[in-house]
């Protein structure tokens, strides 16, 4: 299951992001979890981790997947002080990763799959820092949708340095988005409310302003940041904006919900029967 | 309990008011049904009453899944709100009249007309409430420390404090209650965020809740009443030098900023 020649492979190379890469591969590939890399290879920084991720997405395009956005990731401003952080993390988003609507949720291919309800923005043109505003960035924005993302870390029981889940591409796994949008002019992101219910119950709610304050500013620290890394969000590009709620675990058959005030609503069932 | 126990219990929890110390769990000294710890509660309604304070309204608590998870419970409790506990936001607030003080963001609905339960719908709910009102609860606990399960909440008046309600009244058909959005901020900070749905699904389940809960036991909800549904984001501790802005889309928002009360700073 787990690849044994890779593996070897891998762990009697030195470390290096190639190795970091490999690992992270095996795990999803292999549905296994891995412990920290950082405890394994004390190079693993910042830098190194988005080196890392670079690679590993540079693979999955290698392997026929097309890059569709990005996706923003610990946008909350009290795990941000925790971590000691100022900016959300980035991840990249693949088409390998998209759910079309009513495709299942494939639990037997994942780890340990949760949910999270999140804002999505739809680019209408390319937004490039530095110099990136709130206002700057709802100006590229052409539409906002709802979304709910699909996170399954390759580590441990979610149990990561910084370093680790950005190499790790944020803990991206899947994503559905709903194909109706609202113009974001007029709209108050602060205030749009979203109910996440599992299996028709409220487990959650949130508004926009548990991402960043405001998802557009989340919008505008990542393109900010992106840019020192040489990247920028480009238009047509899907932005997952970051989980308004804790992600919520799910076992096959259960069903998550997320209901918005002005975006509609969007919902994912988890393959198999409970 | 015996009633001469049901009345000890009640008047030690009218004495943590009166001392401002807290006492330990009700529940600490042997097992306390529910209607026990609501005839401990209505202990303490009875001596308000006799000293002339003035029942306005009710609380409905425990109405989130995660406060339901966290004490094991699978349904909602009341307590009573009298006039006094409504307070002025556009002063600060004294926070030693508390104990352990929180506060939570939560919509309040105001009754045109009186529900005498059981048996009712949400459909007189609907036609009975006038309008609906944005609102700051604290909750507060005359048990030391919120050691609190079940029937020690009902029997503290299920851990009210005090109200601090908006100004801008809403006719409940003016919006979707379930998916209004309410943004908590403690000193300029967003410290938590929510929806009406965290009420049972929606806000006027909370009415119904009361009104069909008060007519089991024979009581009906007046006219006027003043119905806090319950909270739609977690409580959060509150320190004296605080303020705190709960915004609300449609109901406009409401502040409350607490002082020590020991003085007045230079």
């Amino acid at each position: 299951m787990s690849g044994g020649d890779v593996e070897t492979g891998a762990s009697t190379r030195a470390w290096g992001v190639e190795r970091v890469v490999d690992t992270l591969l095996e795990a999803e590939h292999g549905r296994h979890d891995i412990t920290r890399l950082t405890e394994e290879w004390d190079g693993l920084d910042l830098g190194a981790a988005y080196r890392a991720q670079r690679l590993l997405i540079a693979r999955k395009l290698a392997s026929g997947e097309s890059r569709v956005g990005v996706k923003l990731g610990l946008t909350s401003r009290a795990k941000q002080q925790r971590m000691g952080i100022t900016s959300p993390l980035t991840g990249v988003l693949t088409d390998g990763m998209a759910l079309t609507a009513g495709e299942p949720v494939p639990f037997g291919a994942l780890i340990h799959p949760r949910i999270e309800p999140e804002i999505v923005f739809v680019m209408r043109s390319r937004l490039a820092g530095p110099g990136v505003t709130a206002a700057t960035a709802l100006a590229a924005v052409g539409s906002v949708h709802a979304g709910l993302e699909v996170i399954d870390s390759r580590f441990r029981d979610f149990s990561f340095a910084m370093p680790d889940v950005v190499a790790d591409n944020a803990s991206s796994s899947r994503f559905t988005v709903s194909a109706t949008g609202v113009s974001a002019l007029g709209l108050d992101l602060v205030l749009e409310a979203c109910v996440l219910r599992k299996n028709g119950v409220v487990v959650d709610t949130a508004t926009g302003a548990a991402v960043q304050g405001n998802p557009l500013e989340a919008l505008a620290l990542a393109a900010n940041d992106l840019a020192s890394r040489g990247e920028a969000i480009e238009a047509g590009d899907l932005v997952l904006t970051g989980g308004l709620t804790d992600a919520v675990f799910v076992q096959p058959g259960d069903e998550v919900s997320a209901e918005f005030t002005s975006l509609g609503s969007v919902t994912l069932s988890v393959e198999g029967t409970s | 309990m015996d009633e001469s126990s049901i009345a000890r219990s009640g008047d030690r929890l009218l004495a943590a008011y009166d001392s401002g110390i807290p006492t330990t769990p009700i529940t600490a000294e042997g097992p306390v049904s529910l209607e026990e710890a609501y005839g401990i509660q209505l202990h303490q309604v009875d001596a308000w009453l006799a000293a002339g304070r003035r029942i306005a309204g009710f609380k409905v608590g425990l109405t989130s899944r995660a406060m339901q998870v966290q004490l094991g419970v699978d349904r909602p409790d009341f307590g009573h709100l009298f006039s006094d506990m409504i307070l002025d936001g556009s002063a600060p607030i004294d926070i030693g009249r508390f104990i352990s003080p929180r506060l939570e963001p939560e919509i309040s609905f105001v009754l045109k007309d009186e529900l005498a339960g059981p048996g009712l719908t949400l459909v007189d709910v609907i036609r009975a409430v006038d309008y609906a009102i944005a609102s700051v609860e604290l909750i507060d606990s005359r048990i030391a420390d919120w050691k609190i399960t079940l029937a020690d909440t009902i029997a503290d008046n299920a851990s009210s404090g005090g109200l601090v309600l908006g100004t801008k009244p809403l006719r409940i058909d003016a919006a979707d209650l379930g998916l209004i959005g309410c943004v908590l901020q403690k000193n300029g900070e967003v410290v938590a965020t929510g929806a009406g749905a965290a009420v049972l699904g929606h806000p006027l389940n909370a009415v119904l809740f009361l009104a069909n809960t008060l007519g089991s036991l024979g009581r009906s909800l007046p006219s006027g009443s003043v119905v806090m549904a319950g909270a739609l984001t977690a409580a959060v501790p509150i320190a004296p030098g605080d303020r705190f802005t709960a915004t609300f889309a449609h109901l406009g928002s409401v502040e409350a900023a607490f002082t020590s009360g020991t003085g007045v700073s230079a």
